[in-house]
């Protein structure tokens, strides 16, 4: 990984930059490939979620389910039964709120091995619109028992973490993107499911984040340093269960947090840090989210701009709460 | 149980009785004494009209999955019997949880395409469904899916009594013609009378030898709510109250044959 506060910005602009949604449709063909308990279902998005691959490699284990979603994840929980693994593919907003009731009986309540994979999540999934920019989503699965909650920040950060869930026991909601956003983690950057990702050591403030926001929370890290203030920033990618250890270590050193997110503050990462602080050690925090808004059409980078979650955002979140941290008015 | 609970679901689960006894009893292929949750080498029951889980944890408890001392904790503290049937507390029998409606037959269909992925094609999948749960549209998604993706090793049965909470079905929500429904979605439809053990046997042979053929399999069984007590008998008004005592001393004594151990 390469030094991103020293980094000029010709090297930030020559990374690589690839959707997370393929991420994913490479890890199931490679999760596929070494296990052949593994079955795909599709809610007629097989292009958008990238499963093509899948499909054409084991049509016997790839299963079209129509524009049917509550159908698709009772499908999947039968699956199990049996053995197999399900991994369910469509839009975040299909793969969640349009399904809630069928994943809370036929899949959590259940202790079903389904992995729900969802696609296009948040704002960035652009110009369709709210209708389709889900941002409930982690607040609803998190609040499921037995549900394991993550969501990556790259290419090859969602392909490892395909082959994660495959391996690990018990639902999972998976949360990826629709759009190009630069990889960030190597091929081999070790996955594992409730362990934080240190993405830089600092001392003044904590970001912790996830998915699409690493990279601007690396931009806003970036911004800081040239004011002379070190970020100590945690890729939380998996927000249940969180990895309390990680955070708690950080804000021991830095003494304040900023939690950045494409989601609602209601229900996101950040109502989960602030709970995981509260108990183990109260800490000041800003959250950096969306306030109680639905979206709108627009290209991913605008929306992210106009909806408070940009690299300025962020920065700006930063300053405020380390003056609150030293007792200066914010 | 329903009495003990003075809570449940007596009229479903009366009009179900003689169903499920031949089910489990004599129709499918099953080890309550290996019982694990994969059921490899099984027939599969799922049970999506979950409500009348008082029947069914008899029939389970009588077939051998758990001890019928078990049945009088059905609904209270720290039972494995819930009001609704349920997974998580372990109680041997149950594959999913269900109770809210219209789930069942989409997890069947997921568990007949697994027999046919693992090559236990010699293994029935089959299901129950109140009619009044046919409202739900996830039933009919699953239908829809069921036909597309061939799954002819599913046999699913519609406890046909024409009654549900707020009245008669077809006051509350008209099912129209349903046998012309489900063959519409590319079902075989056959029909009986779910109280008559020679029209069950005489169907599930039907219904098996109708399988296997690219098609599923739907039976429309007549049933009647509340069956063998004259005062629950053809009515909503039993479908989810618990009898007092007197009403329960009543109808035990016009079911001391088949609820003599009670």
């Amino acid at each position: 990984m390469i030094d991103f506060i020293s980094a000029d910005q010709a090297t930030l602009d020559g990374l690589t930059r690839k959707d997370t949604r393929s991420g994913f449709g490479q890890g199931l063909l490679e999760v596929g490939q070494k296990q052949d308990n593994v079955v795909a279902l599709c809610a007629d998005l097989t292009g958008s979620l990238k499963m093509n691959a899948f499909q054409d490699a084991f049509p016997e284990r790839f299963k079209q389910a129509g524009i049917a979603e509550a159908n698709m994840i009772g499908v999947a929980a039968g699956l199990t039964i049996g053995g197999l693994i399900p991994f369910t593919g469509t839009f975040a907003n299909f793969s969640t709120g349009r399904v809630y009731d069928q994943i809370r009986q036929s899949v959590a309540y259940s202790g079903k091995n389904v992995k729900i994979c969802a696609s296009h999540c948040g704002l960035t999934l652009g110009e369709d619109g709210a209708t389709h920019q889900i941002l409930e989503d982690v607040g609803m699965m998190k609040m499921l028992p037995h549900m394991t909650v993550i969501h990556t920040c790259d290419y090859e950060q969602t392909r490892n973490a395909t082959h994660a869930i495959a391996a690990h026991e018990g639902p999972v909601y998976f949360r990826f993107g629709r759009p190009k956003v630069p990889v960030i983690t190597d091929a081999d950057t070790p996955f594992v499911i409730g362990k934080a990702r240190r993405v830089m050591t600092g001392s003044d403030v904590t970001i912790v984040t996830n998915g699409h926001i690493v990279w601007n929370s690396i931009l806003a890290a970036r911004i800081l340093a040239a004011e002379g203030v070190s970020v100590d920033l945690i890729d939380m990618h998996t927000i249940k269960p969180l990895d309390e250890a990680a955070l708690v270590e950080s804000v021991s050193r830095t003494g304040c947090v900023v939690s950045a997110e494409e989601h609602q503050r209601n229900g996101g990462l950040g109502e989960s840090v602030a709970a995981c602080l509260s108990r183990h050690m109260p800490t000041p925090q800003r959250y950096v989210a969306v306030e109680d808004q639905f979206g709108e059409s627009g290209t991913p980078a605008q929306l992210l701009e106009k909806y408070g979650l940009g690299p300025e955002a962020i920065a700006t979140a930063c300053r405020e709460v380390m003056a609150v941290k030293q007792g200066l008015p914010a | 149980m329903v009495h003990g609970a003075s809570s449940g679901h007596p009229g479903g689960s009366l009009g179900c009785t003689d169903f499920l006894v031949k089910l489990y009893f004599e129709e499918m292929s099953i080890e309550p004494d290996r019982w694990n949750m994969d059921g490899k080498g099984e027939d599969l029951f799922f049970l999506s009209n979950g409500h009348i889980s008082p029947v069914w944890y008899s029939v389970l408890s009588r077939r051998g999955y758990f001890d019928v001392s078990e049945l009088a904790t059905f609904r209270k503290l720290n039972s494995r019997l819930q009001g609704h049937p349920a997974t998580e507390e372990g109680l041997p029998g149950i594959r999913v949880a269900s109770g809210s409606l219209g789930q069942g037959l989409s997890v069947a269909c997921g568990a007949a395409q697994a027999k046919k992925l693992n090559g236990e094609n010699e293994r029935w999948v089959y299901t129950l469904h109140g009619d009044g749960e046919l409202q739900e549209g996830q039933i009919w998604e699953a239908a829809l899916y069921a036909a597309h993706h061939r799954i002819d090793n599913l046999i699913s049965f519609v406890d046909y009594n024409g009654q549900q909470i707020d009245g008669a079905v077809e006051d509350v929500m008209s099912l129209g013609n349903l046998g012309a429904k489900w063959a519409a979605f590319g079902w075989i439809v056959l029909e009986c009378n779910g109280h008559d053990m020679s029209d069950l046997d005489r169907t599930f042979k039907e219904a098996r030898a109708a399988g296997g053929q690219g098609k599923p399999v739907v039976v429309l069984m007549r049933t009647d709510m509340g069956r063998g007590v004259d005062f629950m008998e053809g009515t909503h008004k039993w479908h989810g109250v618990a009898p007092n005592d007197d009403q329960l001393a009543e109808a035990l004594d016009q079911l001391t044959s088949s609820l003599s151990d009670y």
